[in-house]
């Protein structure tokens, strides 16, 4: 495995190596010294050309606790914002010798462009409205860890399904791993085509949240953005909130042992409560520390892993 | 006056064997810039000293007419000029084309589109009519100065916002109405920029989807072409639909045509023969204005091209300098290449595959382009007296398309490494050769 690019070009048993590494590399983040001397010598370049804060400072946890070189690049002010063309940017880096890149960034499918420019090695750290795939490998780490195998059981992704990267990989991911899924948003927020994609990919879709609830054993909401709301997706917040929200009600129709995920940043009172975001089932604060494990073991299998001179 | 009437001509020449449509295998004698006769005593006509071109087994077509060209000149001679786009038309089987609008500054007075007509001439390859455009600017607010330009020396005739819509039906009625009087046509972009906007780069539906690109309706397109034929019959104008992509505006013009309405539409090779599948890797080299479509919306613009429905090929030739398409997917320039290209992806996908004929291919890409464009002397046929505008086909000859190979300055080539069958031989534009296997006017 060269690049992780996305959730499809991986398969159950790629992702289960990586999500069991990461449990090893869990264990790494409970000492006092920090510090694995894996990847000594490798030198990581986070480039973001959108703004990040969890996903950028996560990948730069992971890289240095594994002792590898790492160096933040933003899009702003590099020579993209100068006019020049995205292949001689990231061939301009390439040259220097790195040995990955991470990238952010807003247009779906560079990451996909730019491995086919570069030598070195590609995450897709979430591009445009395409995928993140390693948000998605955190995602079922911690459902793991909180509901143990995946298969068979029964997952709700909802909320603004159209814009979301972390849709379309989780719902790889969790399908992969034998999950059973349920798209939930309005008509307006579903992805072009659905009908036929849940046919072939096997998940369902519901326009009817409190019909789903009942039947989960997690539910991951999905941040709305705001300025969704002026483009004619729903009428308003309150009633978005209503419908779609998992308000304080709506947690009592889950089933006792559902727990309750959000990839963040939430807005309370808009897809999720405070009760909802706060409650015991959340899951919100230990994706975020699963997060470092997670990109730990990605870079372990990239830049360490068995194969990874390829 | 012709575009290219101070260029040196070529000796007389005899060709002989050659299939000529419609009236069997024959022998054409070219003297001067005319066709000086057809049949089996044609040779007996040549002058002394007439050159013989042996094409047994090749068909003779009238030169083709591209209604949908891109020279970039004036303004991105970087990614075309006038001279190379000529080149390469010649080399694709061309004697005329028509040169859209969108450069730099917009082809929107008489001053430029006689530059652009002047810089045709002085090229000489084939004749270049500029198309001009609509709206000022293609600002789709004010018209431009249409009777102007269509009483210039370019006398032009086709105009044309390409790029951009002319959305508003008010001035799309407007323009209608004003072209009538010089017998003008209006050819629309046909893209709802509600529906699709500036970041729809891929047709919508599941494949979108999935890979997280904004979409573009095919709902955004038919919506303008069903406005646009209602237009034509208020006004009594012809408009022309530029590029149709989806079968649901093929249904519009069945129904449109079968009521007598005046619209006439192209289709372009790569909305022929290419499908959406091709974006699965984020290539640029595949993002095109309107998008590829489902191979559904490929089959039914073959049967329509195949039953007239739509009447003509035409190119949407865009060339792209590297820069403009080196971006990620969404941030890429549309368009691709297509002038050396037309002719064999039309007789690999049409005629090899026994979709149509070569007097259909004449139809579409010679004869029924030039009436469109009031062009008078091309799209005549092959006849005594008829102007010497020819191309030779060598229907059964394989090329592999190189990139790196085209006239074009630009190498957006949605063909590389594809195996076409048909290549053009030679092209002659008012008796003299253009191109030859390969090579242009001056290198032969």
């Amino acid at each position: 495995m060269k690049h992780l690019l996305s959730i499809a070009d991986l398969d159950r048993e790629e992702i289960l190596a990586i999500l069991d590494t990461a449990i090893s590399m869990h264990e790494v983040q409970g000492r006092d010294v920090k510090k694995l001397p894996t990847l000594r010598g490798r030198t990581i370049i986070n480039f973001f050309f959108e703004d990040s804060t969890r996903t950028r400072a996560s990948f730069e946890i992971a890289g240095k606790w594994m002792s590898a070189d790492t160096i933040n690049l933003t899009g702003k002010g590099t020579s993209v914002s100068k006019g020049e063309s995205l292949r001689d940017t990231v061939l301009t880096i390439d040259a220097m010798g790195v040995d990955m890149m991470v990238i952010r960034h807003p247009a779906s499918g560079a990451p996909r462009q730019i491995a086919d420019w570069v030598d070195c090695s590609i995450v897709n750290a979430g591009d445009g409205t395409h995928e993140h795939p390693s948000q998605a490998l955190l995602d079922a780490y911690t459902l793991r860890r909180s509901l143990g195998d995946l298969d068979g059981r029964h997952v709700a992704i909802v909320g603004d399904l159209t814009h979301s990267r972390v849709l379309r990989s989780n719902l790889l991911c969790l399908r992969k791993l034998g999950a059973e899924v349920t798209l939930v948003a309005p008509p307006t927020l579903m992805p072009a085509g659905i009908a036929g994609w849940a046919s072939t990919d096997g998940f369902t879709v519901s326009y009817d949240l409190d019909a789903v609830l009942p039947t989960v054993d997690a539910v991951m909401m999905l941040r709305v953005q705001r300025e969704r709301m002026s483009g004619g997706y729903f009428p308003t917040a309150k009633e978005y909130a209503v419908t779609y929200g998992l308000t304080a009600r709506r947690l009592a129709l889950l089933q006792d042992h559902a727990v309750i995920a959000h990839p963040g940043p939430m807005n309370r009172g808009l897809e999720i409560s405070a009760e909802a975001a706060d409650a015991a089932r959340s899951l919100v604060l230990d994706q975020v520390s699963a997060g470092v494990a997670v990109r730990m073991s990605i870079l372990y299998h990239l830049l360490a892993g068995e194969g990874s001179a390829q | 006056m012709t575009p290219t009437a101070h260029q040196p001509t070529s000796p007389p020449l005899l060709i002989r064997g050659g299939d000529v449509l419609g009236q069997g295998v024959q022998d054409v004698l070219v003297v001067d810039s005319t066709i000086a006769a057809v049949g089996p005593d044609a040779a007996d006509e040549a002058p002394q000293g007439a050159q013989r071109l042996d094409a047994a087994g090749m068909v003779v077509l009238p030169g083709l007419v591209d209604l949908h060209t891109h020279l970039r000149e004036p303004g991105r001679e970087d990614a075309e000029t006038v001279e190379s786009g000529s080149q390469a038309a010649a080399l694709g089987g061309f004697t005329a084309v028509l040169a859209m609008a969108n450069t730099t500054p917009v082809t929107d007075t008489a001053e430029v589109a006689e530059t652009v007509w002047d810089l045709g001439r002085r090229a000489g390859y084939v004749d270049v009519h500029p198309v001009g455009a609509v709206t000022k600017g293609l600002a789709g607010e004010e018209l431009a100065e249409l009777g102007l330009m269509a009483r210039s020396r370019a006398r032009v005739r086709v105009f044309s916002d390409d790029g951009r819509c002319v959305d508003d039906p008010r001035l799309m009625r407007r323009a209608l109405e004003y072209v009538r009087v010089f017998d003008g046509v209006i050819s629309q972009h046909s893209q709802d920029p509600r529906l699709a906007d500036g970041v729809a780069c891929c047709h919508e539906g599941e494949l979108s989807g999935r890979l997280g690109l904004a979409g573009w309706p095919a709902v955004a397109e038919e919506t303008i072409v069903a406005r646009d034929v209602m237009l034509a019959k208020h006004t009594g104008s012809r408009v022309h639909v530029a590029h149709v992509s989806t079968a649901g505006s093929v249904e519009v013009l069945r129904w449109a045509k079968a009521q007598g309405i005046d619209v006439t539409a192209e289709v372009t090779p790569h909305h022929l023969m290419l499908t959406q599948d091709l974006l699965t890797g984020y290539d640029p080299t595949f993002k095109v204005n309107p998008p590829l479509r489902p191979a559904e919306d490929a089959q039914a613009l073959r049967e329509a091209l195949a039953d007239g429905t739509i009447d003509a090929v035409a190119t949407d030739h865009a060339p792209h300098a590297r820069q403009d398409k080196e971006h990620a997917f969404v941030d890429a320039a549309f368009g691709m290449l297509g002038l050396e290209t037309a002719l064999p992806v039309v007789s690999t996908l049409m005629v090899q595959e026994g979709r149509m004929s070569w007097t259909d291919v004449a139809r579409a890409m010679s004869t029924t382009p030039a009436r469109i464009a009031r062009l008078t002397d091309q799209g005549q046929g092959i006849r005594a007296g008829a102007p010497a505008n020819l191309t030779l086909v060598d229907p059964d000859r394989r090329v592999t398309v190189d990139r790196a190979r085209s006239r074009s300055l630009s190498r957006n080539n949605p063909w590389h490494g594809r195996e076409l069958t048909g290549a053009v031989h030679l092209t002659m534009l008012r008796g003299r050769v253009t191109a030859r296997e390969g090579l242009v006017w001056g290198e032969q």
